[in-house]
């Protein structure tokens, strides 16, 4: 068994993704999230003592575009679906420093 | 603030120089009708992939090695996660673990004329923010053209280093320079393309624990950052004094009324749950790649003064000066090639020439006398075809209208009076309306001699050689 995540830990990580549950929804998603878990244990039985880490699967690096700058969006087409707009600017709700 | 000792720590970030954006080729530039440089990739639209700019890569890699930072071999990219709609993807592409650069160091010159070494942690690249403007109401309104700018991060090592405003501004000035002569960022401050976010504390001299800090924003130029540590230090140490307990808070400074405000508190540290981006692949630069970046690396402010001092016999100040920025250092230097003498060359820049262009509100790239033509005024002064004083006027003119100093003085009628004859006329009439000063003169004060070289100056309107002036007069009085 893998360290098993709370019921605290579901909801913080919920707050963090601005995600609301419900008592019930947090229950769901701590067995779901543990099953999870588990899952990556059957992984732990490999040894990897000589394996390099990755963090992506495709055998490649150094995939780069030169610095050219090439034509935008038209202002119409780049905001056409913003919920709100005026002047050519995004409006959102104001959002205050906690 | 005797009993405490101050702890700065130096967060800053450089908008880079390229042609167009980070991970897309939207134009990098300024100013625009808002949202007119935006595209799927800057606006988070799904489906888009971000594809980075080589050259953005490059100018870091070279800004690390101009900071003597070790290079990671291999570096990733990271989702930084945060809710704000200053990014529309909800987060912001940057680096985390394996930055571009880390451990290196910058010197700077402090007060005393020694060096200090501040120490830098890391060097990294992300992607600037959109911006936005609250528009009254419950509403802010959003531009998205900086979104996606190539930005660089500059973070100084922990412990800090420097303990002192002027060391902070002293650090900024030092690692703007390096930037600006690497055609890396324009440094401008005033514009938010080079910005320093320092973190202050205080703590009793001598104590092993280190004071809560506050970080300071909004400072937007050189004695910016000097003026707003110096404040917000000396708030500390006054709560401190007063047994108020200094909170984790970032701070805004108001230049004008020369004081920081809160913004926010900060006692929660953000959990931003870096990843690996995952739509980037990794980055991977070689031996070969590095050297030969380093060896692209133009000559920096360090090795510059040196070579000043060396080879131009100038005073550590006026090279340390001269160096301070590539357009001034570049300015003396092609002066000093056309033949002037390198130590008035030095002097004219640091002194007449900067209050002058200070004085216009520009800088030394605006200036209309080129290089050979300051080298062609100081040249005629140490001829001595006209003194100081006219070459002083004579360079104002040519400040103002760009014309050859021999134009001007051949417009003028100016020439030195170095006849002689010429002179010893004027010499007599102001010898004989001061025979006051002559007597005084005579009986052992030879300071009052001063007095008349005054008046022949006058009286020849600056146009005679003071030396020559001065012997003359000897000669007379003595005689
Ligand atoms: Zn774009």
């Amino acid at each position: 068994m893998a360290t098993q995540l709370t019921t605290q830990d579901v909801a913080k990580v919920a707050a963090l993704a601005r995600l609301e549950l419900s008592a019930d929804e947090q229950e769901r998603m701590k067995y779901q999230l543990n099953d999870i878990l588990d899952q990556f244990l059957s992984l732990q039985e490999l040894d990897t003592q000589d394996v390099e880490p990755t963090s992506h699967s495709l055998p490649m690096r150094n995939v780069f575009r030169e610095d050219a700058a090439r034509p935008s969006l038209p202002r119409e087409a780049a905001t056409r679906n913003a919920p709100e707009k005026r002047d050519g600017n995004f409006i959102v709700p104001q959002i205050v420093d906690a | 603030m005797s009993k405490y000792e101050s702890v700065v720590g130096m967060e800053c970030h450089a908008e880079l120089l390229t042609e167009s954006k980070m991970f897309c080729g939207c134009a990098n530039d300024f100013g625009g009708a808002s949202n007119t440089r935006t595209c799927p990739v800057c606006l988070g639209l799904p489906g888009s992939l971000p594809v980075p700019n080589r050259t953005a890569v490059e100018l870091v890699v070279k800004a690390s090695l101009a900071l003597n930072c070790e290079i990671s071999r291999d570096c990733l990219f990271a989702r930084k996660n945060y809710f704000y709609p200053d990014l529309p993807k909800g987060y912001q592409i940057s680096q985390y673990e394996n930055p571009i650069g880390q451990n290196g160091w910058l010197d700077i010159t402090i007060d005393d004329g020694s060096t200090k070494r501040i120490h830098i942690r890391r060097v990294h690249l992300e992607e600037d923010t959109g911006k936005l403007v609250h528009a009254g109401g419950n509403e802010s309104e959003i531009d998205y053209n900086r979104s996606g700018v190539p930005l660089m991060e500059i973070v100084t090592e922990f412990p800090p280093d420097i303990t002192s405003p002027a060391e902070a501004k002293a650090y900024i000035e030092k690692l703007r320079a390096i930037l600006v002569y690497l055609g890396v960022s324009d440094g401008k401050m005033e514009e938010g393309h080079l910005r320093a976010e320092p973190n202050v504390s205080v703590r009793l001299e001598g104590a092993d624990v280190y004071g809560t800090k506050t970080e300071l924003k909004n400072l937007n130029s050189f004695r910016a950052v000097e003026r707003g540590i110096a404040y917000e230090l000396d708030r500390q140490a006054d709560m401190l004094d007063h047994g108020i307990v200094v909170r984790q808070e970032t701070m805004g400074w108001n230049d004008a009324s020369g004081k920081t405000y809160h913004m926010r508190f900060k006692e929660e540290e953000q959990e931003y749950r870096y990843f690996p981006e995952p739509d980037l692949i990794p980055l991977h630069f070689d031996d070969a790649d590095i050297e030969r970046w380093r060896s692209e690396l133009p000559e920096l402010p360090d090795a510059k003064r040196e070579r000043f001092i060396a080879e131009y016999d100038l005073r550590p100040y006026d090279a340390e000066v001269l160096t301070g920025s590539r357009a001034v250092a570049d300015y003396f230097e092609a002066a000093s090639k056309s033949g002037a003498d390198a130590k008035a060359v030095a002097n004219y820049v640091t002194g007449d020439l900067m209050r002058l262009v200070n004085a216009s509100g520009g800088d030394i790239t605006d200036v209309k006398i080129a290089p050979d033509q300051l080298g062609a005024l100081l040249k005629l002064r140490d001829s001595g075809k006209i003194t100081n004083t006219i070459a002083k006027s004579v360079l104002e003119e040519m400040f103002a209208t760009g014309k050859d100093a021999q134009q001007i003085i051949d417009a003028r009628g100016i020439s030195v009076v170095s006849d002689e004859g010429a002179l010893t006329t004027e010499i007599d009439k102001v010898l004989s309306a001061n025979t006051d000063v002559v007597a005084k003169i005579k009986a052992g004060n030879d300071k009052s001699i001063g007095f008349l070289v005054g008046q022949v100056m006058k009286a020849t309107k600056g146009q005679a050689r003071p030396d020559l002036v001065n012997k003359l007069l000897k000669e007379r009085i003595g005689s």
